[in-house]
């Protein structure tokens, strides 16, 4: 399992913008990918949930990959946040 | 050949298939089914249908090159298959034995409950989106075709009767023309196809049926007769007018960006109705010298909830900036009587034409009204935006109004957001008590405006969408007219201007009378601009007489 901590500067959070390409991004690998905020964990691709855990500019995140292609799952998603979020 | 006589509304000529309009049903029952994996294979197609539709629509948007649409689509798309969403859907369908529509439903509403639960504005808006996909896999379940027409190509559309909500959300694009079985030529889709400046007929009775749907059509929408494969003796007839019909419009054209003055040299502004931000089109087309009456109602009419004042700013201020510093009077909501709106929750009346409409909502809702009133002065700084206020019947009403708008106006200022401060206010002159103490509101407002159609109404005890009171319903009658008249004189005894916004205004038989009342403005649907032009600048204004008024 491979994982990184995440803080949002995106001044609206995790939108649905961002969310609808995140899920997308975290399709495209075998891997489980999570995101967990406090005590609450979904899978990326669970768009609408994920968009209801109302995540904020500010807020820590933490991602975790875990399956065969975890080591490009995560290296893709930390990207991803860097560049959108 | 089947001949079908109805009332002619909107003039002109048209030909093409006839369609008629299937209401759709929206009503989702709570069904028990027997057989649960068919229900499932239901809902698997209506969803592969979504998908495949919203793919459409982002690649639509992709070659049109606006990126953040498609991203939109694209989301929505995810949405129809969201994991816990179809769980959702599927876990209704099993616990409770029931059919895909009423599962697919609940799952929308408790996904849109959970958004619109959040504590973010932002995310609260998104329910929106999850209410428009489950309204998106629904239509495909029960086989509705948004735009209400399913066709290639433009129809003739025929209906029992059309509501203005219904007439909103039609694909305008593939209309040729109307036809009704009941209505009249002031129903809401007489008004659109004036507006539209294409034909139609309404009162055609129960001769028109759905059994002809497809079948070749002319229609003669100065006539109101409607041929169903017409005969070649008809054709003929029918073409021949057509062609007529063709050089008229030609003719007119010669009219445009000519001046609206009479031969003696008295000047009449020639404006237009318009009911949404799409029709300005047909203003530029016609040569329309400003926007006399932009009904508000087409925003309230359309959407499932209040809009929010970025959703009216954005439709005023394109108004205004296409419009390029040309006037453009936009009346607050107008909806009670005829035009109901469900969200607004209004008590049913026995009367409603009588009852709560138009600014008597405007004054009990203070907040809607506020929502609006700053959507309209935020416009204000991207044109000449006038503000007309419907349905007066006393002075106490305009100061009201006149206090929101002063109230609206220092909001604004305290948040620096630019608005003109000088922005015209009028009202509509449409009672008999607005008309009798015209004095006295004439010194409050900037302009009036003389909805006729109420007016009538009003002043005849007629109800306008009655089918059966025609010969009653007398816009020419002479109490009317002396009422325009007694509206014109206060009018210009304070120095303010007053126009015409009702159908009346482009009746040209009455344009005379018109000139020798003294009023000042015609604002008409656009396709009857350049006709009126025409007759304005062959008129003596001088030699007008008040015969019409009967004294």
């Amino acid at each position: 399992m491979k994982q990184f901590d995440y803080t949002i500067t995106d001044a609206l959070g995790i939108h649905a913008r961002p969310a609808g390409l995140l899920a997308k991004e975290a399709k495209q690998f075998q891997s489980v990918c999570t995101i967990t905020k406090g005590d609450v964990t979904k899978k990326l691709t669970q768009l609408m949930m994920l968009m209801s855990m109302g995540i904020k500019c500010g807020d820590v995140v933490t991602i975790k990959a875990e399956g065969a292609d975890e080591d490009a799952a995560i290296a893709a998603l930390e990207a991803f946040f860097k560049a959108n979020l | 050949m089947i001949t079908i006589q109805g009332k002619g509304v909107s003039k002109g000529i048209a030909k093409g298939k006839l369609y008629f309009y299937r209401r759709p049903d929206t009503e989702i029952v709570k069904q028990t089914v027997s057989d649960l994996d068919a229900e499932k294979a239901r809902l698997a197609e209506a969803q592969a249908a979504s998908i495949a539709q919203l793919e459409a629509l982002a690649e639509k948007c992709r070659a049109e090159a606006s990126e953040d649409t498609v991203v939109l689509f694209e989301t929505h798309a995810m949405f129809v298959e969201d994991e816990d969403f179809v769980e959702c859907i599927t876990s209704v369908m099993e616990d409770e034995n029931c059919n895909a529509e009423y599962a697919v439903r609940e799952a929308g509403e408790q996904f849109a409950a959970m958004l619109a639960a959040m504590d973010d504005p932002y995310m609260q808006a998104r329910a929106a989106d999850i209410r428009d996909v489950a309204g998106r896999i629904l239509n495909n379940l029960m086989g509705i075709v948004p735009g209400g027409i399913d066709s290639e190509e433009p129809v003739i559309l025929a209906a029992d009767d059309l509501a203005p909500s219904e007439t909103l959300q039609l694909d305008k694009s593939k209309i040729l023309a109307f036809a009704t079985q009941g209505g009249s030529g002031n129903s809401h889709t007489a008004i659109l196809a004036r507006t539209m400046g294409i034909p139609a007929l309404c009162g055609a009775g129960a001769t028109l049926e759905e059994a002809h749907s497809g079948r070749l059509c002319y229609i003669d929408g100065e006539t109101g007769v409607l041929y169903i494969e017409p005969d070649a003796l008809t054709l003929a007839a029918m073409n021949e007018k057509y062609e007529q019909q063709q050089e008229m419009k030609k003719l007119l054209e010669t009219m445009i960006g000519q001046e609206d003055i009479t031969l003696d040299g008295r000047k009449m502004m020639l404006y237009c109705n318009i009911g949404s931000p799409e029709d300005v089109a047909a203003v530029h087309l016609n040569d329309g010298q400003g926007i006399g009456l932009f009904r508000s109602e087409f925003l309230y009419l359309s959407a499932s909830d209040y809009p929010t004042e970025d959703e009216q700013f954005e439709a005023y201020r394109t108004v205004a900036q296409a419009m390029k510093g040309k006037r453009v009077v936009i009346r607050t909501l107008d909806i009670g009587a005829d035009k109901q709106v469900d969200y607004f929750e209004m008590q049913k009346e026995e009367n409603p034409a009588m009852g709560l409409r138009a600014i008597r909502i405007c004054l009990n809702r203070p907040e809607v009204f506020r929502t609006q009133l700053r959507a309209l002065y935020r416009a204000s700084a991207y044109g000449k935006v006038a503000i007309m206020f419907p349905m007066i019947t006393s002075v106490w009403e305009v100061r009201e109004c006149k206090r929101a708008c002063q109230k609206v106006m220092a909001e604004l200022k305290a948040e620096g957001i630019p608005f003109n401060a000088e922005t015209e206010i009028g009202i509509m002159i449409e009672t008999p008590s607005a008309v009798l103490i015209a004095d006295a509101l004439a010194k409050e407002v900037d302009f009036f405006s003389v909805g006729t159609n109420d007016l009538t109404q009003y002043t005849l005890a007629c109800d306008r969408q009655a089918n059966d009171l025609g010969k009653f319903f007398d816009p020419h009658h002479p109490a009317v007219l002396r009422a325009l008249k007694m509206a014109t004189d206060a009018a210009h005894a304070a120095g303010i201007w007053i126009g015409i916004c009702g159908e009346l205004g482009a009746d040209l038989e009455m344009l005379p009378t018109f000139l020798a009342i003294g009023i000042d403005e015609l604002s008409v649907s656009p396709a009857a601009v350049l006709p009126l032009r025409a007759a304005i600048r062959q008129s003596i204004a001088k030699t007008c007489t008040l015969e019409k008024l009967g004294c």
